[in-house]
């Protein structure tokens, strides 16, 4: 569990979070959405530690991470998976090196034990030919998949996703949330995703955080965003006419 | 009037600024450079590559250079001797005296500037943009170790690359020199043993070590430190190339100041 409190970012005279406060669950796929430049990246970027919130805490399972030590981060960082917008996959290694390589950077495992977890985890997420392929040689899809391998190699106890299906068609954008989910179930996981599509809230959004100007807005499950009278948050997911007419459609059925 | 003057100064002033800040930062990342060390298993694999990419590829444009700028050299000597009294073995002398101070040292850094920087730059900036170093530390990778050190190690061998330097702009000197028709082949190695001073090479070598270090690590900040994306590296890769270029400069004045001054 990852408990947020009153959390606050600048950058000069920019303020972007202006005390956020919330709670992502264990075992949930927990979802960030808003508008660009709504605080979205910086406040996952402050959940993984790239950020420094100048007030407020971030608390992890009972440690806070500014109270922790230099070492102490280093160990939680270990626990965190990410999956970054663009894949972040390093251009001159395999598939296979970029999922392993969390494995050779912090664990002693023999090269027999870390290839088998590798192929472990590339098969659980439906990629079985490609472990000599480099990065520039896969589809985005594939890209993504890789990334999620990388992030759960060293079995995390969070994953934090940074739009997961941005540049992927919609099949391919449906198939990578579920297997998010999946995961996230299958081996306990809090995961927090970013994002903006609303099919994956509609899809995966089992808790669902509405940022707008660096305020939290909305919180709700994607059953209750049906209902909600929030108008930021209507205006924001009824954005398109399927969408509305959606809405239409359940208001309707609703009365 | 007086407030274009106070615009002026304000503008100049917060300049300096900048680079007294640049500067700054530049050391602070040397330091974060030496924390946290990368698994050993991993680093050295890292620094051969690196070896390779930084080192060996760049011998076939450092001869071919060394080679013409000596032959250069050899005939500029050669046609500017034209008082009998001066003896032929000059041309040998100036030759070495050349190459083996400054144009094996200092000229080829300047290439490696805009060759080895340019990439570490673009491949470091690129790192950045796409998310490649926020991956390596969210992962609890101190990227810079990572990144920067396998590159300072790698350069500690590029006197070796100046060494070869030297020994094929002597060569090319030689050949443009004796089948150029401009000197004889005794005169010319006359005029490279004449007044031999060892501590030269010694001081070349300082120079192209402290040159290796700054070849390595000022391109590194510029690409680590980059914000932007596809456009914005290539711009990094020019103002590496240009400040690398500047401080090598600086430091050979005062290195040559220090050494044989």
């Amino acid at each position: 569990m990852i408990k947020v409190d009153q959390i606050e970012k600048s950058f000069g005279d920019t303020h972007v979070l202006k005390g956020v406060s919330t709670c992502f669950d264990k075992g949930k796929t927990n979802l960030i959405i808003g508008q660009s430049g709504s605080g979205k990246t910086v406040f996952l970027k402050c959940l993984l530690g790239l950020f420094t919130p100048e007030k407020g805490t971030i608390n992890y399972n009972g440690n806070i991470y500014s109270e922790l030590s230099v070492g102490e981060q280093r160990d939680l960082r270990q626990e965190m998976g990410m999956v970054f917008q663009g894949s972040a996959l390093f251009d001159s290694m395999t598939v296979e090196g970029n999922v392993m390589f969390p494995l050779k950077m912090f664990t002693k495992q023999s090269p027999t034990e870390m290839q088998e977890r590798v192929d472990f985890v590339l098969k659980r997420v439906n990629l079985i030919d490609a472990h000599k392929k480099y990065p520039s040689e896969i589809s985005g899809g594939m890209q993504k998949r890789v990334a999620i391998a990388r992030a759960i190699v060293m079995r995390p106890k969070y994953l934090f996703c940074d739009e997961p299906n941005s540049g992927l068609d919609p099949k391919t954008a449906i198939l990578i949330d579920n297997l998010i989910q999946e995961i996230t179930k299958e081996f306990d996981i809090t995961t927090v995703i970013n994002t903006h599509d609303m099919n994956s809230v509609m899809e995966i959004g089992e808790k669902i955080i509405f940022l707008k100007d660096g305020y939290k807005e909305w919180e709700g499950t994607k059953n209750e965003i049906f209902k909600t009278d929030n108008e930021a948050v209507t205006n924001f997911v009824y954005s398109s006419e399927l969408f509305k007419k959606v809405r239409q459609m359940y208001i309707e059925e609703r009365n | 009037m007086i407030g274009n003057i106070v615009i002026f100064t304000t503008e100049v002033y917060f300049l300096f600024m900048n680079y007294i800040a640049s500067i700054g930062n530049y050391f602070l990342m040397i330091r974060e450079v030496f924390k946290k060390p990368t698994k050993w298993p991993i680093m050295k694999s890292l620094i051969l590559k690196e070896i390779d990419e930084l080192v060996f590829g760049s011998l076939g444009i450092i001869i071919f250079i060394s080679f013409f700028i000596g032959g250069v050299v050899t005939i500029q000597t050669a046609l500017n001797l034209n008082n009998p009294i001066i003896p032929r073995s000059l041309i040998g002398f100036a030759t070495r005296q050349s190459v083996i101070l400054e144009f094996a040292p200092t000229f080829t850094s300047i290439i490696m500037a805009g060759k080895v920087g340019s990439y570490i730059t673009s491949s470091i900036g690129t790192m950045r943009v796409t998310e490649q170093i926020d991956a390596l530390e969210v992962m609890g990778v101190n990227s810079l170790n990572y990144l920067v050190f396998p590159k300072i190690i790698a350069m500690l061998i590029y006197p070796f690359a100046i060494a070869i330097a030297m020994y094929v702009g002597i060569s090319g000197g030689w050949i443009a020199g004796v089948f150029g028709g401009f000197t004889t082949s005794s005169d010319f190695i006359t005029g490279l043993k004449l007044d031999f001073i060892p501590f030269h090479v010694t001081y070349s070598f300082i120079k192209s070590l402290v040159f290796a270090l700054v070849i390595a690590t000022v391109p590194s900040f510029h690409g680590y430190y980059m914000k932007g994306g596809a456009l914005e590296v290539g711009k990094a890769s020019t103002t590496a190339f240009v400040w690398t270029s500047v401080v090598i400069i600086i430091l050979n004045y005062l290195l040559t100041q220090l050494l044989l001054g």
